[in-house]
C-alpha cells in the first residue's frame, strides 16, 4: 500500500510558526538593542537633563528646579570657556594629525613589502592597547626628568640639556602632548578607513589617471582623496564624537593641567559633577557637548550625502 | 600620431609568462585589432604599450623612439578601459578635460578642445552630468572623448564594447570605426569578439598563448588562416578540420555544400551523414559526420536555406556533399598551414 505523508496530526496552534514571521522575528532580535539604548543611554541622558536644571549636589540632594541658572553661571565662567575652546583644539588637532598619519600609513601599507602582514598587525596596537596602559607609557616619555624624547633630542645635538622642554608642565606643550597621544590612538583606525576606501576604488580608474598623465600627487589629491572622502568622513564622525566626549587621556596624563590648559568638557564635567559633587553644574557642562556634536554630525552627514557618487 | 612598433616583447609575472615575444608593427593611422581568447596576453600587451606594465624584455617604439623607460604620462598614448575608468566624482566636462589639465594646457584651449571632442561624439548636452547619471552607451562615448581629446600618439582600446548590450554594440562598432577614420589616429583595439575584429580592423593580429599566430587583413585571416588555431578561432561556426594522411584538411562550413549545388570546377566529394539541422532564418546550419573519417567529430555545413531541397539534408541519412578544391585548406601535422599534401 502506498504511504502518503500525513498532514501534521494535531491542528497547529496559531503560535506554532510565530518565529517564521519576519515582523515578529525582527522585533525579537531588535528588542535587546532598543532596550539597551533606552536604559543605558536614554535614562541617564534624561537624568542629566533634569540635573542640569535642578540644584542637586551630593551635599544637598534636593530636586529643586532652578531653570537655566546653572547654564548661565557656567557660561559666565572664563575657565569653562577655556575648557570649551580646549575641547575644540584637542578634538580637531588630534583628528587632523591622525588623518594625516592614517593617509600616509595606508599608502605605505598598500604596497607589498616583506613583513607587511606583521607590520599591519603591529600598527593596530595603539588602538588595541588599553588606554590607561598606553597613556602611562606616554607619560614617562613626556616626563620632565626622564623623557626619552628629550634624551634623544639632546643625544642628537638638536637641543642642550637646559633647553629640554617640559612637555607636561608648559601649557602649550601639554596640549600638544595630549593631542599627539590621542592622534596616536586614532591613527590605526584612520589607516583602516583609508585602506578600505582606497582598495574599493576600481583599478581602471587609477590606471586611467596614470595614462591620462597624472603623477603621484595629482592621482592622490584629485582622484583618490575625493573618491574616498565620503568613507573618510564617516570615520571622522566617529573620531570627532569619541574625542569630543573623551576624558581618559587628559585624566590620566595631565588632570586637565597645568592650570586648566588641557581641561576638556568631558574632564571638566567629571571633575565638577563627580569629584566635587556639584552634580547639577557637572550635568550642565556635559550637556554642552550635545548641540555642538549635533551640528557637526548633521553637517558632515549632509556633506557625505552631497558627495555620494 | 605615430607608428607603434614592438620588438620581441616578453612579460613574465614570476614564473608565468603572459606575453611570449610579440613583435608587431602598427603603421601610422592603422586600426589594428588584437584578437584572442581570454588570458592570451592581449590585455597585458596593451598595458605594456601604454606603460602601466613594464615588459620583462624587448623594445617598444612609439613614433620611432624607444620608450621602454618613459613613464605613461610622457608617452602620449590614450587608453580606453573595459569599464571605461571614468572619474565618478567629476562631471563629464571635467572628465574629458582631465588629460589636458595634467599637461598644463591653458584653460581657454582646454575649453575649446573639450567642446571639439564632445561635439565629435555628440555628448555636448551631457557635459554637466556625472558618470553615474549616464547610460552605458553614453559612458562609452565620454571615455572615447576623454581618450581622443588630447590627440594621442596612439589610441588603445581594451574591449571597449563588452559592457554594452548587443544592439548598442553594433552601432558603437560603427561609430568607433568612423571616428578613428575621421581622426586618423593609430589605434590598437583588443577584443575576443571576432565580429568586432573582422568588422573594424584594417588588420588583425590573432594572439594565443602570448604569441602572435597571424597578422593580416580580415580577409587573409579568414580565407588563409596560418594555422589550425586561427582557422578554428575565427568564423562561426568554426572551420571544419579533419585528419587526413598525417595532416589536416580544413574547409569552412559555408563551403561545404550538397553536391548538386556545385555545378562546375574541381571539387572533393564527401559522404555526409546529417544528424541535425537548425533553421536560423538567413541560413541553415547542418550538423553531422563524414564517412571515412572519425565519426565522433561533428562537421558543420552552413547552407543558404532557400536553395536547399529538404530531401538533400534529411537527418539520419547519408548525402553526397562536396567542397570546391580552391577553398580547401591544408595543414601539416603540427597544425601549420601547408600548400598541399
Amino acid at each position: 500500500m502506498a504511504v502518503i505523508a500525513e498532514p501534521i496530526a494535531k491542528p497547529a496552534s496559531r503560535f506554532r510558526f510565530i518565529l517564521d514571521r519576519r515582523d515578529v522575528l525582527g522585533a525579537v532580535f531588535v528588542a535587546p538593542a532598543i532596550l539597551y539604548v533606552l536604559l543605558l543611554v536614554g535614562v541617564p541622558f534624561l537624568m542629566a537633563v533634569y540635573y542640569s536644571v535642578s540644584a542637586y549636589t551630593i551635599y544637598d540632594p534636593s530636586w529643586r528646579f532652578v531653570g537655566l541658572a546653572n547654564f548661565e553661571q557656567i557660561i559666565e565662567d572664563p575657565v569653562f570657556l577655556q575648557t570649551l575652546s580646549n575641547t575644540f583644539i584637542f578634538t580637531f588637532g588630534s583628528q587632523i594629525l591622525g588623518l594625516i598619519l592614517g593617509k600616509f600609513g595606508a599608502l605605505v601599507l598598500l604596497r607589498p613589502f616583506p613583513g607587511r602582514k606583521f607590520v599591519r598587525a603591529l600598527i593596530i596596537l595603539p588602538w588595541a592597547v588599553p588606554v590607561a596602559l598606553a597613556t602611562v607609557a606616554w607619560q614617562w616619555m613626556f616626563d620632565s626628568l626622564y623623557s626619552v624624547i628629550n634624551w634623544t633630542l639632546i643625544a642628537l645635538g638638536f637641543i642642550t640639556r637646559e633647553q629640554a622642554p617640559n612637555w607636561l608642565g608648559n601649557p602649550d606643550l601639554a596640549m600638544v602632548s595630549v593631542i599627539v597621544v590621542n592622534a596616536w590612538r586614532f591613527f590605526p583606525f584612520a589607516i583602516v578607513i583609508f585602506l578600505a576606501g582606497i582598495t574599493a576604488i576600481p583599478q581602471d580608474v587609477l590606471d586611467a589617471a596614470t595614462v591620462d598623465g597624472a603623477g603621484f600627487w595629482r592621482r592622490n589629491y584629485q582622484i583618490i582623496v575625493p573618491m574616498i572622502l565620503p568613507i573618510v568622513a564617516i570615520g571622522l564622525i566617529f573620531g570627532i564624537v569619541f574625542t569630543f566626549t573623551d576624558l581618559s587621556i587628559v585624566f590620566l596624563m595631565t588632570m586637565g593641567g597645568p592650570i586648566g590648559a588641557t581641561s576638556v568638557l568631558g574632564y571638566k564635567g567629571f571633575q565638577t559633577g563627580i569629584i566635587s559633587g556639584d552634580v547639577s553644574h557637572g550635568a550642565a557642562i556635559s550637556l554642552f557637548m550635545l548641540p555642538v556634536l549635533l551640528v557637526v554630525v548633521v553637517a558632515m552627514l549632509r556633506f557625505i550625502r552631497r558627495r555620494e557618487i | 600620431m605615430a607608428a607603434v612598433i614592438t620588438r620581441d616583447i616578453v612579460k613574465k609575472f614570476g614564473e608565468v609568462s603572459a606575453v611570449n615575444g610579440i613583435s608587431l608593427a602598427v603603421p601610422n593611422g592603422e586600426f589594428m585589432v588584437l584578437l584572442g581568447p581570454s588570458g592570451c596576453g592581449k590585455t597585458t600587451f596593451l598595458r605594456i604599450i601604454c606603460g602601466l606594465e613594464k615588459q620583462t624584455s624587448g623594445d617598444l617604439l612609439i613614433g620611432g623612439d624607444i620608450v621602454n623607460d618613459i613613464p605613461p604620462r610622457a608617452r602620449g598614448v590614450a587608453m580606453m578601459f573595459q569599464s571605461y575608468g571614468l572619474y565618478p566624482h567629476f562631471t563629464v566636462r571635467h572628465n574629458i578635460a582631465f588629460p589636458l589639465k595634467t599637461q598644463g594646457i591653458p584653460r581657454a584651449e582646454i575649453d575649446k578642445k573639450v567642446e571639439w571632442a564632445s561635439q565629435l561624439l555628440g555628448i555636448g548636452h551631457l557635459l554637466d552630468r556625472r558618470p553615474r547619471q549616464l547610460s552605458g552607451g553614453e559612458r562609452q562615448r565620454v571615455a572615447l572623448a576623454r581618450a581622443l581629446v588630447r590627440e594621442p600618439t596612439a589610441l588603445l582600446l581594451d574591449e571597449p564594447l563588452s559592457n554594452l548590450d548587443a544592439k548598442l554594440r553594433a552601432s558603437a562598432r560603427l561609430e568607433i570605426k568612423q571616428f578613428q577614420q575621421r581622426v586618423g589616429v593609430t589605434t590598437i583595439y583588443v577584443t575576443h569578439d571576432q565580429v568586432e575584429a573582422m568588422g573594424m580592423g584594417d588588420r588583425i593580429a590573432v594572439i594565443d598563448g602570448g604569441r602572435v599566430r597571424q597578422v593580416g587583413t580580415p580577409a587573409e585571416i579568414y580565407d588563409d588562416p596560418a594555422d589550425r588555431f586561427v582557422a578554428t578561432f575565427v568564423g562561426t561556426p568554426p572551420m571544419n578540420i579533419v585528419a587526413k594522411n598525417g595532416g589536416y584538411l580544413g574547409f569552412r562550413p559555408e563551403n561545404f555544400l550538397p553536391k548538386d549545388m556545385i555545378d562546375d570546377g574541381a571539387f572533393t566529394e564527401f559522404s555526409f551523414r546529417v544528424d541535425r539541422s537548425e533553421y536560423l532564418g538567413s541560413e541553415r546550419i547542418v550538423y553531422g559526420a563524414l564517412e571515412g573519417f572519425d565519426s565522433s567529430q561533428v562537421i558543420t555545413a552552413k547552407l543558404p536555406p532557400a536553395h536547399v531541397a529538404e530531401e538533400s539534408i534529411r537527418p539520419g541519412e547519408w548525402h553526397p556533399f562536396a567542397v570546391r578544391n580552391g577553398v580547401m585548406r591544408y595543414f601539416d601535422k603540427d597544425g601549420k598551414r601547408a600548400s598541399r599534401h
